[in-house]
């Protein structure tokens, strides 16, 4: 599902808003250069001009507005206040009138009780971990990959490229028990990687999809710089350092933001291979510590682990709103 | 005849070093992080799939063959036909609940002249929310006594207390209540950024003609965005088929396995707590859903195909 939602953004045509200012080449003059599809009035929808005169339409759509904000902050949003306003009540007030302002003032304790007693903290650390070893397994593996498949093009790439395109085809669904099994007993090494964070750093990095959008975007890398940096003398290695990936900021931007985020998200593996409670992440901590602290403290737990994913989000709006396909990839 | 042999002689020694030369081991070097971590991790395992399902496993002596054992097993599990009655439920559930929202909700937004990266923000953000504190934060919601949160709305109506997750009846909709609630706004991105690349002489010439707006949106839009509903409509069934977090963390497939769906019972075949795995019966099945959504996927493939060209 996620590799599929990622692939119409790969294979087809690349998202307008994205191919702008993605493509290492296109600087301010690739607005002229498109031919303009657009009508005279750039910014028009379904409802014309004219119509947005009438009076009966202005209001209209007006209201539709007004209702389509009210609505998206209440189911949207309400959850999120919700949590962030039970978070820091008492557990009485939560269970006995879950939509009052704070009857009994406010509690900050509860985050400092999830944070030090609750042992928050560490399960937060260990997200974090998790987070950045995946990230940089990711980092390397799509970035020496792509470079390689797209630059360096030796005569086996096609078929490699091939063999990555078809893991897309794959549900992970099918990969659950064999990848436990590989994990369990690694071929040609006999070690076991249950309990370590390789066990989930490195299938991490078998991840098609980056591979595939960096070799898209060193694909559109322009050729005279890289013929000038052969000319003078840069080896693969050096090309790819001081050539290449300075180059190629904005791809690894998006790569990195999706990795983390995924990371983050991440359940049902993390639950198979991490069995040792003090090395598990939030994830797997979080439903089993809900039946052994107070309502208050697991509240304010929930509300930590969402801060980094929705920081991200907010940081990086641009990634997720811009990009229709990218949009999909952290669907499911 | 000697001389060519001794020419080919020279020339392996030759052709390697300039192979060398030529960046040939650089790249090979290069390219083995991806090579090491697909072949281990993606390559093998998927094989390995296949070989399993015809295998009984239990780590401690060596896999025998069974033939079409695993399967026939599968098959024979009454609980089969619920799992699959239930994923399926899951499945029409999430479209009639979830396939119209996101389209209603970016057609609204796209009329938007101002704030309209505001809305989107709003819409998307239980899109970033990670999944199970989403699902445990519902699962207090979902309380089944008059003081839950949703029973303390309902009774705002004069409605509730209702069971929420702890009746068979409404269990499977409050997992797709769920559901649907963390999946929409990615949704609403795709199809905003559809819509707004669909070219404004349309509407031009439909104004010409003097359509009106529910005509412009049965005549223009929909048209327009035939292939975009089509493949979110295959990417959902594909994510819907594959249900597992919701049912495993908040009802683990009951009341009565009233929510017990395939990939739950996939999971519970291998990893549940009856002991010893039965990793043939979930291989068997897990490579069965597969095949039943590689044909998804090949429809899938064959719409963005066209959808491209258009």
């Amino acid at each position: 599902m996620t590799d599929l939602a990622r692939r119409s953004s790969i294979t087809e045509e690349p998202a307008e808003g994205l191919s702008e200012d993605w493509h290492p080449t296109a600087g301010g003059g690739s607005k002229e250069m498109a031919p303009d599809r657009r009508s005279e009035d750039a910014d028009r929808s379904l409802v014309s001009i004219a119509e947005r005169r009438q009076a009966g339409i202005k209001w209209g759509l007006r209201l539709t507005f007004g209702l389509l904000l009210a609505g998206l902050v209440i189911v949207g949003l309400g959850p999120l206040l919700w949590l962030g306003k039970a978070s820091i009540s008492t557990t009485q007030d939560t269970l006995r009138a879950p939509f009052a302002f704070w009857p009994s003032g406010v509690d900050w304790q509860n985050l400092v009780t999830a944070w030090t007693e609750a042992e928050i903290s560490r399960y937060f650390m260990n997200t974090v971990w998790l987070a950045i070893g995946a990230w940089l397994v990711q980092i390397f593996v799509a970035t020496t990959g792509g470079y390689v498949l797209a630059v360096l093009k030796p005569r086996y790439a096609g078929l490699l490229y091939g063999l990555v395109l078809a893991t897309l085809f794959v549900p992970v669904v099918v990969l659950l028990v064999p990848l436990f099994l590989t994990v369990l007993d690694v071929p040609g090494l006999g070690i076991s990687l249950l309990n370590s964070y390789w066990g989930i750093w490195l299938p991490a990095g078998a991840s098609a999809f980056n591979v595939i959008l960096m070799k898209r975007f060193f694909d559109n890398l322009p050729g005279e710089i890289l013929e000038a940096a052969r000319v003078d003398g840069a080896g693969p290695f050096r090309m790819l350092w001081s050539v290449v990936l300075p180059m190629s900021r904005p791809i690894l931007g998006v790569v990195s933001v999706f990795a983390i985020l995924a990371a983050w998200r991440d359940f049902l593996w993390p639950l198979l291979v991490l069995l040792d409670p003090a090395i598990q992440p939030l994830s797997v901590r979080l439903p089993l510590i809900r039946d052994t602290v107070e309502l208050d403290v697991f509240l304010a737990s929930l509300l930590v682990s969402t801060t980094i994913p929705i920081l991200l989000f907010l940081g990086f709006q641009r990634l997720f709103l811009r990009g229709p396909g990218l949009a999909g990839a952290i669907k499911g | 005849m000697t001389a060519t042999r001794a020419q080919a002689r020279w020339s392996r020694p030759r052709s390697v070093r300039s192979w060398v030369k030529r960046g040939g081991l650089s790249a090979l070097v290069l390219v083995l992080p991806l090579v090491l971590v697909f072949g281990v991790f993606s390559w093998f395992p998927i094989v390995r799939a296949a070989v399993m399902s015809f295998q009984t496993t239990n780590l401690i002596s060596d896999p025998v063959w069974v033939g079409l054992h695993n399967f026939q097993r599968v098959f024979a599990d009454p609980l089969l036909l619920t799992a699959i009655r239930n994923t399926v439920y899951f499945t029409l559930l999430a479209l009639v609940f979830g396939y119209p929202i996101p389209l209603i909700l970016a057609a609204c937004m796209n009329e938007l002249r101002r704030a309209k990266g505001f809305y989107s923000v709003l819409a998307y953000l239980p899109v970033v929310v990670p999944p199970v504190a989403t699902i445990l934060l519902w699962r207090i919601f979902y309380d089944a006594g008059p003081n839950g949160a949703f029973n303390t709305i309902l009774s705002w109506f004069g409605l509730g207390p209702w069971p929420w997750i702890q009746s068979q009846a409404s269990a499977m909709p409050s997992l797709v209540l769920v559901a649907t609630w963390s999946a929409a706004g990615a949704t609403v991105i795709i199809y905003l950024a559809a819509m707004t690349s669909i070219r404004g002489e349309l509407y031009d010439a439909a104004d010409v003609d003097g359509a009106s707006i529910p005509q412009k949106i049965w005549n223009v839009m929909l048209p327009q965005l035939r292939y975009v509903l089509l493949v979110t409509l295959i990417l959902q069934l594909i994510g819907t088929f594959q249900v597992f977090m919701e049912p495993f963390l908040l009802t683990n497939g009951g009341p009565a396995n009233s929510t017990l769906t395939v990939l739950l019972l996939i999971y519970r075949y291998a990893f549940g707590s009856g002991g010893t795995g039965d990793f043939g019966a979930a291989t068997a099945l897990s490579l069965m859903l597969a095949a039943f959504l590689a044909l998804l996927s090949w429809i899938y493939l064959r719409a963005t195909r066209s959808w491209s060209e258009t």
